[in-house]
């Protein structure tokens, strides 16, 4: 019977939760949670940034939990996220401060500090490498043990592995847009509603935690011809920051609660109409997640303008990019709408009605 | 199967720190009939879009000792009703009812119920899209504005445009009323034959969006009227010649049920609990008699 409310609700859930269950147990490997966040890192690093929470092992459990599916690890670090008290408020981290692992500017070739590739992607040939199939943990180890000793051996001591910024080279020679210093409180858009228009930084905030493919989607259209972008990545690094609070019992002092790694980018852009100087995007993400961060900058940026394109529409960009809120919606409408549904067969056959007696109001 | 241990989760799943603000958005919606109340939304483990505005007004408002009703198109046993049930039970404890006159606190999706609430009762309906001009202008901070003017012509063309092009003025569900003669709004997607249960109801309806985070509220006794024009008067579903088949009611709203076999179609209470209280009434009555 297709059109009747589903009733047994009650075991059908529980049957529907041992299924999955069963799913989840498929085969006879078992999952290591610590695995999971060893080498799934930028996986990991996608989920926590679009969770808003910082937590590998947490993104870890909750990818075991869920078959891999990064829609539900981020709903399981949201929600649990949500059961949490907040009881302190870090300190401003600056960028400036990053212990750098990789730092790249397509804008200048040699910059101060030096580029530098670190691990990524970007000059790999995508071919399967069908050795992996066969790969063994021991020869895995032996190579990481060899690998150890060699970079031991080439290490000149770096005297800082922090550096300058590419961005402070161009405001020195004042060719920057000149932005006014903001220091108004932070909005937290996990507190309280977005504010609209929305400050700047309930803007970045919201930007950061979205879904990754959605403000890739979003740039990539602003750069390919629906909006007035035309970046050049200044400056991307990638790195780790310190975290500190207030430490409650001496005013002035600091706790060092942990680390977190992060992608900045600098992005340098044309100069607004009526303006002088190059303009600016940022974009600031958890984890190693260049694409994210580029194109975060791009929409932070394009969110200054005021050009009629999708991208410059503050509520079209920061209302439908929240991973929770858009499959949240999406998914609701496999719920029943039979009350409603009934409603409106009832306005079709009240016009069909008047129709078929030729009291047709609309001619 | 649990799926919340309860002592690893605070009573009502939410921090206190959360649920006091969520109540104080509540009295703020309740100060003003209609009006929404932007809220920090927080996250919950069912989906959002899913009641989630809903769930976070229980959560904030539930006690140990409260009785809870929770449905979805009327009906107590829908997936997504006994799921709601289940996470608030498992984080509070508390007990549940199918009878509406039983419940302190009713969390609805798309219907209100058929018997009437008293003083004593809350009903929190899930709303998906709490904006009633969103079809005036795609904008929240435009929306904003109009609200803030009353500048309500906007819906009212639409309504006309719709009178013009569909010979009808009224939308299906959620067809949009005018609450205390002041706020424009969506009275969640209930279907029309429902929207007159608002007007100067003994009860407290709450709405919450989750996914909008808006708060808004009917406080008890207020006057709520339905969009209309005079030539147009305001008009329900019809439910005309239609019967109960399990508990013979009529004039009530129906779920509509095809048998495959025979092609048939029959009619049945939306409201179960109302339906299940008719038949129980009715099986003591014929034991009574005999």
């Amino acid at each position: 019977m297709g059109y009747v409310a589903v009733t047994g609700g009650q075991e059908a859930i529980e049957a529907s939760i041992e299924l999955l269950k069963e799913y989840r147990s498929e085969g006879g490997t078992p999952l290591d949670i610590g695995a999971v966040r060893d080498r799934m890192g930028l996986l990991i690093d996608r989920i926590m940034s679009e969770a808003g929470l910082y937590a590998p092992d947490y993104a870890a459990l909750a990818l075991k939990q869920c078959e891999g599916s990064p829609e539900e690890a981020v709903f399981l670090l949201r929600a649990y996220r949500s059961t949490l008290p907040r009881n302190y408020t870090s300190r401003t981290v600056k960028g400036d401060d990053m212990h750098i692992r990789r730092r790249i500017s397509a804008a200048f070739k040699d910059i101060p500090g030096g580029q530098m590739l670190g691990p990524t992607y970007d000059y790999v040939h995508r071919l399967l490498n069908f050795d992996l199939q066969n790969e063994q943990e021991e020869d895995l180890q032996s190579w990481r043990k060899e690998f150890d000793e060699k970079a031991h051996a080439l290490e000149e001591t770096p005297k800082t592995d922090t550096a300058p910024r590419v961005l402070d080279l161009l405001r020195a020679e004042g060719l920057v847009e000149d932005i006014e210093e903001d220091t108004s409180e932070p909005v937290d858009v996990t507190m309280e509603n977005l504010p609209l228009p929305a400050p700047r930084s309930a803007i970045l905030q919201t930007l950061t935690r979205a879904d990754t493919g959605f403000v890739s989607g979003l740039a990539y259209s602003d750069i390919r011809g629906f909006g007035m972008s035309h970046p050049t990545i200044g400056e991307l690094r990638y790195g780790s920051l310190e975290i500190e609070v207030d430490y409650p019992l001496e005013e002035g002092e600091a706790w060092y609660v942990g680390d977190i790694f992060v992608t900045e980018v600098e992005s340098l852009m044309g100069t607004k109409a009526g303006k002088e100087g190059i303009g600016l995007g940022y974009g600031c993400v958890f984890g190693r997640n260049d694409t994210k961060a580029i194109a975060m900058s791009v929409l932070d940026r394009a969110l200054t303008l005021d050009i009629d394109s999708p991208t410059s529409d503050m509520e079209f960009v920061l209302l439908h990019g929240d991973c929770l809120e858009m499959n949240g919606f999406i998914s609701h409408l496999k719920l029943p709408h039979y009350v409603t549904f009934q409603s409106k067969l009832d306005s079709l056959r009240a016009r069909k009605r008047s129709l078929e007696h030729g009291n047709d109001q609309t001619k | 199967m649990e799926t919340i241990k309860r002592n690893d989760y605070n009573f009502a799943f939410l921090d206190e720190g959360s649920k006091r603000e969520i109540r104080r958005a509540i009295l703020h919606a309740i100060a003003i009939p209609g009006y929404q109340v932007p809220f920090g939304s927080r996250e919950l483990p069912i989906g959002r879009g899913w009641g989630t505005g809903g769930i976070q007004l229980t959560m904030s408002l539930i006690g140990p000792n409260d009785t809870l009703k929770v449905i979805d198109q009327g009906n107590d046993d829908s997936v997504n009703a006994v799921s709601i049930k289940r996470l608030i039970c498992s984080t509070t404890g508390v007990e549940t009812t199918t009878d509406t006159a039983e419940a302190n606190i009713i969390q609805s999706r798309h219907r209100i119920p058929e018997e009437p609430l008293r003083e004593d009762q809350v009903l929190v309906l899930q709303v998906p899209t709490p904006e009633p001009l969103r079809s005036v202008d795609a904008h929240e901070a435009v929306t904003r504005q109009l609200h803030a003017d009353a500048e309500y012509t906007g819906i009212w063309v639409n309504l006309f445009e719709q009178l013009l092009t569909r010979g009808s003025a009224f939308k299906g569900a959620d067809h949009p009323v005018m609450a205390d003669d002041r706020y424009v709004m969506n009275p969640s997607p209930i279907p029309r034959y429902d929207n007159p249960k608002l007007d100067h109801a003994q009860c407290l309806y709450l709405f919450g969006a989750g996914r909008e985070k808006k708060i808004y509220a009917v406080p008890p006794y207020t006057k709520v009227e339905s969009l209309a024009f005079d030539d147009h008067p305001f008009e329900q579903e019809n439910m005309e010649g239609r019967k109960c088949r399990l508990c013979g009611a009529e004039h009530v709203y129906f779920d509509e049920i095809f048998d495959p076999e025979t092609g048939e179609r029959y009619y049945q209470c939306s409201d179960t609990g109302y339906c299940l209280k008719r038949q129980n009434e009715q099986k003591a009555e014929k034991e009574g008699l005999r």
